[in-house]
Parts: structure tokens; sequence; C-alpha cells
């Protein structure tokens, strides 16, 4: 069972703003997501690996070879703001 | 209440790899911000990261080096935080499934457990705008050239006891690294970072006091002052009955204090969960059998061979290996034939001595191990006596040089002929007539007032063991009792 509460936690820590409604709605469906979990645990998994990726690839891996990158202006010219060479960000402190 | 320190350790080394742990971008120092930069390491939408092979085999590297395990599968998590240096909006680590687990050190004879080794980014820098620093400035900026530079994080068992020892666990550690060539191991410049967990006890109990984490130390003797003075906050407290706050305290060097860090709210909600962008990791154990073939004689290796195979101290030969270029410096001049002991004697004696007063690191002495297999063979060969090739070591240390020439050019060469050293012993003896009746009444100690004065005149180049011979001529004999 997903609380109110537990809605309003996770949005705070992913910055999302919810209305009280929309708390709710979301306390409802994600209860009903977990409740699904709920059934699938009834399966026997004894002995299965626990699969962390649906593709069954290990080690993609590349060789340590610098590749030229995008230039900095254009890798810049959507940023909001910037301060010469640096992206510019409000006031860090607190 | 008798109270006991616990501490426990995390390093973050970063990983002398030619690129970045999941991007094609330079690790190489950049000449202006923001350059070393693409659409992968600014978390733009839409890219994929793809790990480095160089990286995992510097995992295993330090793994093998540090007697870990090293997994046979392990794989990447997303850790997920908001702040500024961090363009996903999450760093990729390792969480459940670290590359390397367990291991030790060996510090002062005693096994100092690790408990894992992990494979991680690193996260860009912020730079506070305006002159008086972070709580001043009205707005922040970022540079990510650091963003997804390769990170190993090695942490070690609450298993240190003392500041002292933690000091020495860092110095061994950054040692290991170094032989293995996988880090810089640079403080100041970050290469080699370093948090400390601090908590106390009553001495006998098992279970563990509630901790402080201390960050912010940018030397070894910083980490050391600063687990000292929490120890002693720590110790202040439980005193006067009060709690210990969980808490991060930050090390200010000016003041020699820790205080609390504001905390981030919520800041230890990472919400891990394994990376989807990245494939399970898993290492063959011929793949680790080749790591292990190419790992060097390692600091503790060198340490036993030194004092079995050339029968110097355990003190001596763990100087020697303090640093790897020492240790370099060390074998290459046993390559060229200079005796092990004599060589050592110099490097741990005066050179130590001038490194420390000249404030510099080895490797940028003019020294070279010819130099040194020079000296040796010209002190053996009483050409030079042990007082010049002091002086002479200096010089070379300072300024560099050929020995012979050297020798040559400043008329060091040592004088071993009778008959100038028997001409300025006479002198002195003239000029000192009372000196002289003292010592045959009975003050046998002014031989050594002769010895210096003739020593002096002849500027410390003289042979000593002809002075000693001249003198035993010379000196009137000693009245009895």
């Amino acid at each position: 069972m997903i609380s109110i509460k537990d809605v309003q936690h996770v949005a705070k820590l992913a910055r999302l703003s919810l209305t009280e409604d929309e708390s709710r709605q979301y306390a409802e469906q994600l209860s009903r997501i977990i409740d699904y979990f709920d059934e699938l645990k009834s399966v026997d998994t004894e002995g299965v690996e626990p699969m962390s990726h649906p593709i069954a690839a290990v080690n993609v891996l590349r060789e340590d070879e610098v590749c030229p990158s995008l230039p900095r202006e254009v890798l810049m010219a959507n940023a909001p703001l910037r301060d010469g060479n640096f992206f510019r960000v409000p006031k860090i402190g607190e | 209440m008798a109270l006991e320190a616990v501490i426990g350790l995390e390093v973050h080394a970063q990983l002398k790899t030619n690129t970045k742990i999941f991007c094609s971008c330079p690790t190489a120092f950049a000449a202006s911000e923001n350059e070393q930069v693409c659409p992968v390491c600014l978390g733009m939408p839409g890219v994929l990261p793809v790990l480095n092979k160089k990286a995992v085999e510097f995992g295993i590297r330090t793994g093998l080096a540090l007697n870990s395990k090293i997994a046979e599968t392990c794989r990447f998590d997303r850790k997920n935080y908001f702040y500024a240096d961090l363009p996903k909006g999450y760093q990729i680590s390792q969480y459940e499934k670290p590359i390397c687990l367990g291991g030790y050190i060996e510090v002062n004879g005693r096994k100092v457990q690790i408990h894992r080794a992990h494979l991680e980014e690193d996260a860009g820098k912020l730079v506070h705008a305006g002159a008086a620093g972070l709580h001043c400035s009205d707005y922040s900026k970022v540079d990510f050239n650091r963003s997804s530079m390769p990170l190993l994080e090695i942490v070690s068992e609450p298993d240190l006891t003392s500041p002292e020892e933690a000091r020495l666990y860092l110095t061994e550690l950054r040692n290991i690294l170094r032989y293995i060539e996988v880090c810089d191991g640079n403080l100041e410049e970050g290469s080699f970072r370093c948090d400390a967990n601090v908590s106390l006890r009553p001495v006998g109990q098992k279970e563990l006091g509630t901790k402080t984490e201390i960050k912010n130390m940018n030397s070894f003797r910083a980490v050391q002052r600063a687990i000292q003075s929490e120890i002693e906050r720590q110790t202040a407290l439980i005193e006067k009955g009060e709690r210990i706050v969980q808490e991060t305290r930050l090390w200010n060097e000016a003041e020699g204090k820790t205080h609390p860090m504001r905390s981030k709210e919520e800041a230890h909600d990472y919400r891990y969960f394994p990376e989807p962008d990245l494939m399970p990791l898993t290492i063959s154990r011929q793949w680790v059998e080749e790591v292990r073939k190419s790992l060097p004689e390692l600091p503790a290796q060198r340490r036993q061979r030194y004092q079995s195979d050339l029968g110097l101290s355990s003190e001596d030969a763990a100087v020697l290996t303090e640093t790897k270029e020492l240790s370099d410096f060390f074998e290459s001049s046993l390559a060229l034939e200079a005796p092990a002991k004599a060589v050592a004697n110099w490097l741990i004696g005066p050179a130590t001595a001038y490194l420390k007063e000249s404030k510099k690191e080895f490797c940028q002495t003019a020294l070279t191990p010819q130099n040194m297999a020079d000296l040796c063979q010209a002190v053996s060969s009483g050409k030079v006596s042990s007082t010049i090739a002091k002086q002479l070591l200096l010089d070379l240390m300072a300024e560099g040089g050929d020995v012979a020439k050297l020798i040559e050019s400043k008329g060091l060469a040592q004088v071993s002929d009778e008959g100038p050293i028997k001409a300025i012993l006479q002198e002195v003896l003239d000029k000192s007539p009372s000196q002289l009746a003292d010592y045959a009444s009975g003050k046998v100690k002014l031989r050594q007032y002769f010895f210096g004065e003739a020593m002096k005149a002849l500027k410390g180049k003289a042979n000593p063991q002809v002075i000693n011979k001249l003198l035993d001529e010379m000196l009137p004999p000693v009245a009895a009792g």
C-alpha cells in the first residue's frame, strides 16, 4: 500500500510538485502496481538468478581511445544561462 | 569510562585512463572550462554511456593489489540525487555488486581490512561566483571537464583505531596505487580524495557507536588532525552525557576544527536501481590472471625482499619503499652495481634530510642512479672522504652533474699522501702547546681536537685513516694515572 505521504516524499526527491488530488490519484495507481508485484511474487523463482537487464548481453566495452568531441559553442548552444566558458546555475549554498 | 576510536576510510582514487569512464572525452589536463565534454558526460537526453575497458582493468588491478576478491559478475547502478554538478540527475556507480570484495592492506604489520571497492563516475566542478566564496555569491558556475572521470572508491572496514594508523593506511594505499600505476595519488589536485567515518565506543564493546563522516581534508596531515579533533569532540560530548548526532562534518584546516555541514534534505535517500543503459559485466578468471601477471612488485613485497635478500633493517626497507620513485631509484642504482647498504644509507640519511629541508619530492632532484653508483665507488676506493661525498651528494641533488668531473673541477679528491698531511699536523701541534700539554697529562679526548683542526686545514679532503696513523706517531705519550 502506497500512502499519500510516500507519494509526496518521492515527488519531492524527484523535484515534482503535485496537487493534493494528484497525490491521491498516484497513491492509488501506484498501490495497484505494487499489488501486481505481490501477485508476481507468488511465482516460484527458486534457483533463478535475478536479472538486471532484459537483454542477455554482457561486457559491452570500448577501448580507452580519445575521440574528438563537439566544440564547446555547439554543446553550450542551448544552455539557458552561461558565464564565459561556464554553465551558469542558481546559487548553490544551502 | 575508557573509550576507543573506530575509524573507517573511504578513498576516491581517480584512475589514470586516457578517456573518461563512460565516454571518449580525454582525461588529460584541460586548458579551459567545458572543453573536454560531450553529450554523454553532459547528460544530454538520448545518449548512451559505454564502459571503458581500461577502467575495468584498473579496477581488477587494484583489487588484486589489495588482496580483494574480484567479482565474477558485477553491474552498475544509478544513485539518484539533484545537484548542479551532476548533469544527469544521477551518478552511475556500483551499489549492490561492486567489482572488488574484501581485501586488506598491511599497515605496521597488521592487516587492515578492506570492505569493498567499486567503479563510479565523478561529478563536475562548481565554482562560486563572487570573491567572498560560497555564502556571498549570487550564482554558481559549472565546469563539466571532471564530469564522468573514472573513479574507484575504496572503502575500508571500520578497522582503524587511531589517527596515526589512518594516516599510515592512506600512505600505504596511495603508495600501492602508484606502484601499480593506476592513480597519481595527488591529494592537492584531487586525484586521491579521502573521507573518514569516526565513532567512539567503550573499550571492549563490540557494537559500533554513532558515527560522523568527515570531509574536506586535503593532505594526510589534515586527515590525521581532523580525525584527532573529531575524537576529542566526541569524547567531550560523551563525557558530558550527550549523544553523538550522525552527520557529515567539514574539516576547516585554518581553524583546526570540524563543522557540521548543512544537511542536504533527505540526502541519503538515493533510490539506487540497476543502470539500464549499461550491460552487466562478467570478469573471466582468465582476464584476472592476465592482469595478475602484469602486476609489478608491490611495496610490501619489496620491503620483504630488501630485508631477506639485501640484509637491510625493516626500518630502512620501509623508508626506501615509501615512494615508488625512491624505491625505483634504489633498484636502478643496484643494477649499476652500487652496494645496497651504502646506497640505502645515502638515501635514508643525507638525501632524505635534503628533501625535507628543500621541501622537494625525490623526482624533483637532479640525482641519477649513475651518480649514486659513482659516488659509492669514489668513497669505497678512497678517492673522496665520506664528508666530501656527502657534500657532493647534496650538490648532485641540487644541480646534477658527473661525479668524476665534479671531484676533478672542485679539487675534492681525498688526500692520502702522508707528506702534506704530516706538515699540516705539525703546524697544528706547534700552535697548540697548551692543548698538547693537557693531552700529555691525560686529557686524551683532545686527540679529536687535533684531528679536527687538521681536517679543517685540509678542507675535509684528508684521508681520516692517514691522519689517525700520523697522530699515533706524532702525539706525545700520555702520562699514566
